[in-house]
């Protein structure tokens, strides 16, 4: 799967942005291969938008190298444009035009002939399951399919790249499946996506991740071998008052973190002999809880984990 | 190059024709404004309602009494015989002007001696007072000469010895109709309100929108997107500017002896400084409200520094300077002397060269802050 041999698709080499004194993406590299799910995950502010923004050529890099399918993003953005495809967190949609008129718009703008965009377009609506809406105003459809209209637009001129900006933000469960049906068959036919997401489900979706934080990615993996490299073991401790529970343990010796999950409390140790020893704590301060067992870490855990954002 | 800005102008198209009453939008306001100008806005007064009081009852008498509704000026409301019903009517507002031509007013004319001839007016409006006594004399002057004429031929008496009693007063504004003097004004005045709101709004509105940045990822250019999204302005504008010429001409009787190509080059210029400013709006934007709060700013004081209303040569010199980097001030000079005086390149020249100076500088200065405002 992920690491396997291919070609690098997406390549970036210590690229930097401020605004005024923020460094918003504070010396980024990192390397997608071609066909890759690549997903960017990190809170708020992390620069992911910034990032996308450089690959894209909307934006241009204080510093650094981009290299997009073989093509140097600075020095030529225009050849870049043609093989990649950018969908902004919002995508923009003409909201008095139809279904089909937008479609036509960015088919047109970027010189997509009449026949493989019509072809292409029945295609892409059919997988979105949007065909009966065709004639509708972009303007009266609902958010998920406003964002897989976007990312019909997105597609209709076949790139290589797909940059995604948060796709899937505010869409009901059941887009977010045809969203990632479509994904996944896009990847079949070769096309590199690169995405950022606020969504672990969608993370642990992606064949390597990156996690950023303050404009810096710290960990770039698999899924599967960031769970494994997080430092320390996580146990779930859940509890009629969770937060009862975190105070009492986040400063026990050997816990390394602790992460409020609503009905219960992830924390980290540094090793799964400690179990006996919390139960004894929590008995200690006659503080309710129902039951520790030790869990599967989830991306978030990782992503505390290894950031050290949360960490106690 | 041109496929794609067609392809923007295409959608520019489509969108406006799933809006129905953009073209309303477009229209009314401007012809509203060009009969508010037309009619309101103006220095002339007509049909000032008056009360004649005749103590005389002569042929002279009446015949200068005639020449009162003659002109349009006055129309005359009410005939009376004493002082008092002419002065009730004055204070019920019935008339607003009073003419009373005093016993042997014939008489003494004959006899060369000065006529009587007193004007009440409503002096509640005092720029109205004003120009209806204006008039008044005006009225007055004709008749003599009439009057003068028509002893001489038949008397032989030397003419120019026929004089009627009236106060002078100033007299401004003469025989010039003051919509000859406005509704050129007013179409570079509109032009200039439409197409800076409507370039910055609707680039702005891309902007808002997230279209803008959707379409800086695909091969358009930028030159070319502001291609695609203002020829249409400059479309509307030279609409506009031929829509008021043809109403103002036809409607208003506003003579345009100059030539239309120098209006229509004049125009382009005006209208390419025009795009200019609303596109420098846009970038300085971020949403259609910051936008308008900004061309709201920015279109009264072009307005008041035009020479449209208030002569430049008037103002203190500071704002004198202010007026050279204003391209409705060219373009009020240029209009003015194409509709009225007929003049050409020769004489207008310079105003040519400033506007081509100011919509190149403008349009440059735009694009590159187009540019800038994008990261
Ligand atoms: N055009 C800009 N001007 C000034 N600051 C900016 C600009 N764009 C982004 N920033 C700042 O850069 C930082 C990174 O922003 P960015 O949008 O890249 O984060 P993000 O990871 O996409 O966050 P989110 O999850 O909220 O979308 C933020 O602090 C943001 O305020
Ligand atoms: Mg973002």
């Amino acid at each position: 799967m992920s690491g396997a041999g291919g070609q690098v698709a997406v390549a970036a080499r210590e690229v930097r942005r401020h605004f005024g004194a923020l460094a918003a993406v504070d010396g980024i590299s990192l390397s997608v291969k071609q066909g890759e799910i690549f997903g960017l995950v990190g809170p708020d502010g992390a620069g992911k938008t910034t990032l996308m923004r450089m690959l894209a050529g909307v934006l241009r890099p204080d510093e650094g190298e981009i290299v997009l399918d073989g093509v140097d993003v600075l020095a030529d953005p225009e050849a870049a444009k043609a093989r990649l495809s950018y969908m902004p967190q919002r995508f923009g949609l003409y909201e008095d035009l139809s279904v089909d008129e937008n479609i036509f718009f960015y088919a047109e703008l970027f010189g997509v002939e009449r026949k493989a965009r019509k072809t292409r377009a029945a295609e892409l609506l059919d997988a979105a399951g949007m065909t009966p809406f065709r004639r509708r105003l972009a303007g009266q459809l609902s958010g998920g399919m406003k964002q897989k209209l976007g990312l019909v637009c997105a597609l209709i001129h076949t790139p290589t790249v797909l940059l995604l900006d948060e796709p899937t933000t505010g869409v009901d469960p059941v887009s977010r499946r045809e969203f990632w049906g479509i994904l996944y068959s896009l990847r079949e036919s070769g096309v590199t996506i690169l995405l950022s997401t606020a969504y672990m489900d969608e993370a642990e979706r992606c064949s390597r991740l990156a996690l950023m934080h303050e404009g810096r990615v710290h960990d770039c993996d698999t899924p599967a071998r960031l769970k494994q490299a997080m430092p320390g073991v996580l146990f779930a401790v859940t509890a009629p008052d969770p937060r009862a529970v975190r105070a009492a343990l986040q400063d026990a010796p050997g816990v390394l973190g602790a992460l409020l999950m609503g009905d219960r409390v992830n924390l980290r140790a540094d090793s799964a002999a400690r179990a006996p020893e919390l139960a004894a704590r929590l008995h200690e301060r006659g503080v309710a809880y129902g039951d520790i067992a030790q869990v599967e870490p989830g991306i978030e855990d990782v992503f505390v984990a290894l950031t050290g954002a949360g960490a106690a | 190059m041109f496929e794609r800005i067609r392809v923007m102008l295409m959608k520019e198209f489509l969108e406006l024709k799933r809006d129905p009453w953009a073209i309303f939008r477009l229209v009314a306001p401007l012809v509203i404004q060009l009969f508010i100008y037309g009619y309101a806005a103006t220095f002339t007064v007509n049909h000032v309602s008056t009360v004649v009081l005749d103590l005389d009852r002569s042929q002279a008498s009446r015949d200068l009494i005639s020449h009162f509704p003659a002109t349009g000026r006055f129309e005359i409301v009410d005939n009376v015989t004493s002082q008092q019903s002419l002065n009730r009517d004055i204070d019920t507002g019935t008339a607003v002007a009073g003419i009373i031509i005093h016993a042997e007013f014939a008489k003494k004319l004959l006899n060369g001696q000065s006529a009587p001839l007193e004007v009440v007016v409503d002096g509640t409006n005092s720029n109205t007072a004003l120009i209806a006594l204006g008039y008044v004399s005006q009225i007055v002057t004709i008749f003599q000469a009439d009057y003068a004429n028509a002893l001489g031929v038949s008397s032989g008496a030397a003419p120019g010895a026929v004089s009627v009693s009236l106060q002078e007063r100033p007299w401004f504004n003469a025989g010039l109709e003051d919509r000859w003097f406005f509704i050129p004004g007013v179409i570079g005045t509109l032009a200039l309100m439409q197409v800076v709101s409507l370039t910055a709004f609707a680039v702005v509105r891309e902007r808002e929108m997230g279209t803008l940045e959707q379409i800086m990822v695909s091969p358009i250019s930028r030159v070319e997107f502001i291609l695609g999204k203002t020829v249409p302005f400059f479309i509307i504008g030279l609409a506009d500017v031929a829509l008021v010429t043809v109403l103002g001409a036809a409607w208003f009787h506003v003579p345009f002896v100059g030539s239309p190509f120098v209006l229509l080059f004049g125009s382009s210029l005006f209208l390419l400084a025009a795009i200019g400013l609303g596109l420098l709006l846009s970038t300085a934007s971020r949403t259609q409200q910051q936008a308008f709060a900004l061309n709201f700013f920015l279109v009264n004081p072009l307005f008041i520094l035009s020479g449209f209303a208030f002569p430049i040569s008037a103002m203190p010199a500071a704002l004198q300077w202010f007026t050279f980097i204003n391209p409705l001030r060219y373009f009020i000079v240029i209009l003015r002397a194409v509709f009225l005086k007929g003049v050409g390149f020769a004489v207008l020249w310079p105003d040519f060269l400033g506007l081509a100076l100011l919509a190149g500088v403008m349009l440059g200065v735009s694009v590159l802050r187009f540019q800038k405002s994008l990261d």
